[in-house]
């Protein structure tokens, strides 16, 4: 073989193992949507979202329960986080622009964010939980905020420094107040950013089971009271996954299509609106 | 920057408000750290620091605790999925700069994020009720045929494939961390500037020797950032492995048997924590956790860190 065939078929078959690569990727999210799906789908019923469990061996019976606890702990971590992190951020990009202290911060919420959840979880047990002597949804949300809060502030502090200096410029020259001219002018221009970071913030805490189990905990009854232990989605899926019915892992699967189902369309929202956005 | 400005009253609320809410991840930090010291403090004077990671010894019912079989289930899981995660990543990074038609550039960059924003919960139940069999019953038995002879790789393949092991863990952690892999290499490799390129191009070289030869030491920086940061993504997974991986206090020296991670031991164990200085223990057990993963991320950020104001200059 001449020294010319040796390197292009070298390149050949470097080439050939990176496309692979690429099909050994494609291959696994095909493979795991798909059994999600084919798994889910045929244990999607209507008594599913309408009944409460039932004691196992009794037919029928549905996660109501962790449905609704799952939307109030989620609901609720965005009530706290959201404002915090769009705020948070807002220092970070209009009134710390530039200064070492924003880098800092904006370095320390990078580390933040994938800071393992399940130390979060010991943490808020410890503040939270083990105070009042029971799990209560409350500490659930606080935990999925403490997530929530460094992604939104790094998106917002993102977004806000892609509004153009100038636009502010203009706002001063009117006489306007530092704080009017973020909340009229660069709020509106960064709106759908802001907004997109809040989407993909939602689709990461939604999925979260690791700091929901010390916290929410789980609960087999329908509970609306935040102050007590509280089903989740995800929890539930931990729970009759590793059970011994199979009408548990029926219902795991179901729990489990319809989380990925919100999980997925959240974050191609968020990427068709940035793309649309931002091209 | 706002020097100068008209000052207001409102201004000055504004200002504290945001301020505070910034700090909160500050306060968070420290907090988190404050408190995980002071619950740990119990099985920290009891145990110390050096005795309790390396004791093997993990045992409620005498009450003594060592992190030994945890740290090294999670060393060697997360390993396990960087050998598998790095090359793909950095060959999906090299697939869609260099290889793929434009058509193809997007729909792959899709899939990539779509798996990671995949939770991890739907991974391990995906591995516990798909994985874990196929592996035990086809790709565990061919592995130990072909390995289970050969002398010192030998042993990593000895026992009873039961698919609930330490080698489906990392497989499930090589899928979960492949994308951030990929990304952050995509992103770097993206950064060489075209003229580079070219010239190379231009002397003759192959796509391969491009990529090889000039693609990747110009942002090699970049690319070890995304590796460690991957590292310390892995390190502190909990759900996709906590299903495969059973709960097995043991240092084993094969890919068959079951193991523990700090994180498992703790979502399997915090709950049932019957004495305080059980309860401490799983406490100290995520304090040295929240440590190793700070410290790796901290690592990780600083080589983005350079590497960006590398490619900025």
């Amino acid at each position: 073989m001449t020294r010319e065939q040796r390197r292009k078929t070298e390149g050949f078959i470097a080439l050939l193992l990176c496309t692979m690569a690429a099909f050994f990727g494609l291959f696994w999210l095909v493979y795991i949507l798909g059994d999600v799906l084919y798994h889910g789908i045929e244990a999607l019923t209507p008594s599913l979202f309408m009944s409460d469990p039932v004691p196992p061996g009794v037919e029928g019976g549905g996660l109501r329960n962790a449905f609704v606890g799952q939307i109030l702990i989620t609901v609720f971590a965005i009530l706290i986080g959201v404002p915090v992190g769009v705020l948070g951020g807002t220092f970070l990009a209009e009134y710390a622009r530039g200064r070492k202290i924003a880098r800092l911060i904006s370095v320390l919420s990078d580390i933040m964010v994938s800071v393992p959840s399940i130390v979060i979880g010991t943490f808020i047990y410890a503040i939270m939980v083990k105070p009042v002597g029971h799990f209560n949804g409350w500490a659930g949300a606080v935990a999925l905020a403490v997530i929530m809060i460094p992604v939104v502030l790094r998106t917002t502090e993102d977004m806000l420094s892609l509004v153009p200096w100038t636009l502010r410029e203009a706002a001063f020259a009117l006489g306007a107040p530092y704080y009017k001219v973020i909340v009229q002018i660069v709020y509106r221009a960064a709106a759908t950013g802001i907004l997109t970071g809040i989407l993909l913030s939602i689709a990461r805490v939604a999925g979260e089971t690791a700091p929901l189990l010390f916290t929410s905990f789980n609960n087999s009854f329908f509970s609306l009271n935040m102050q007590q232990s509280m089903a989740s989605l995800t929890v539930t899926i931990f729970q009759y996954a590793m059970g011994p019915y199979h009408t548990w892992h029926v219902q795991a699967w179901a729990a489990a299509f319809t989380i990925t189902l919100f999980i997925l369309i959240l974050t191609i929202l968020g990427r068709l609106i940035i793309k649309w956005r931002y091209r | 920057m706002a020097t100068g400005l008209k000052k207001t009253p409102m201004d000055a609320i504004f200002l504290s408000v945001t301020a505070i809410a910034s700090f909160t991840v500050v306060i968070l930090i420290i907090g988190i750290l404050y408190v995980l010291i002071s619950e740990s403090s119990l099985a920290i004077t009891k145990f110390g620091f050096i005795k309790f990671l390396t004791s093997t010894d993990w045992n409620p019912v005498k009450q003594s605790f060592g992190a030994l079989t945890n740290i090294y289930g999670t060393a060697l899981t997360t390993v396990l999925s960087l050998v598998i995660a790095v090359p793909v990543g950095i060959g999906i990074a090299v697939f869609v700069t260099e290889i793929s038609p434009n058509f193809l550039k997007g729909p792959i960059g899709v899939a990539i994020e779509l798996l990671a924003a995949i939770p991890s919960i739907i991974y391990g139940m995906w591995g516990l009720f798909t994985l874990s069999p196929v592996m035990s019953k086809f790709i565990e038995p061919f592995l130990k045929k072909i390995f289970a002879g050969v002398p010192i790789i030998g042993i990593l393949f000895q026992g009873m494939p039961m698919g609930i092991d330490i080698l489906t863990a990392s497989v499930i952690l090589s899928i979960m961390i492949i994308p951030f892999t990929a990304s952050i290499s995509r992103d770097s490799f993206n950064l060489t500037p075209t003229v580079v390129k070219e010239s190379a191009y231009a002397i003759g070289a192959t796509k391969w020797e491009v990529v090889k030869n000039v693609v990747i030491p110009y942002s090699k920086l970049g690319v070890f950032g995304g590796v460690v940061l991957s590292l310390g993504r892995a390190l502190g997974e909990t759900m996709a492995v906590a299903f495969v991986l059973g709960n097995n206090h043991k240092i084993t020296t094969s890919l068959f048997d079951a193991a523990a991670t700090v994180t498992v031991t703790l979502a399997n164990e915090f709950t049932e924590a019957d004495t305080d200085i059980y309860l401490s223990s799983l406490f100290y057990l995520a304090l040295v956790l929240f440590a190793m993963s700070f410290i790796t991320l901290a690592i990780a950020k600083y080589f983005l860190i350079k590497a960006e104001s590398k490619y900025s200059r």
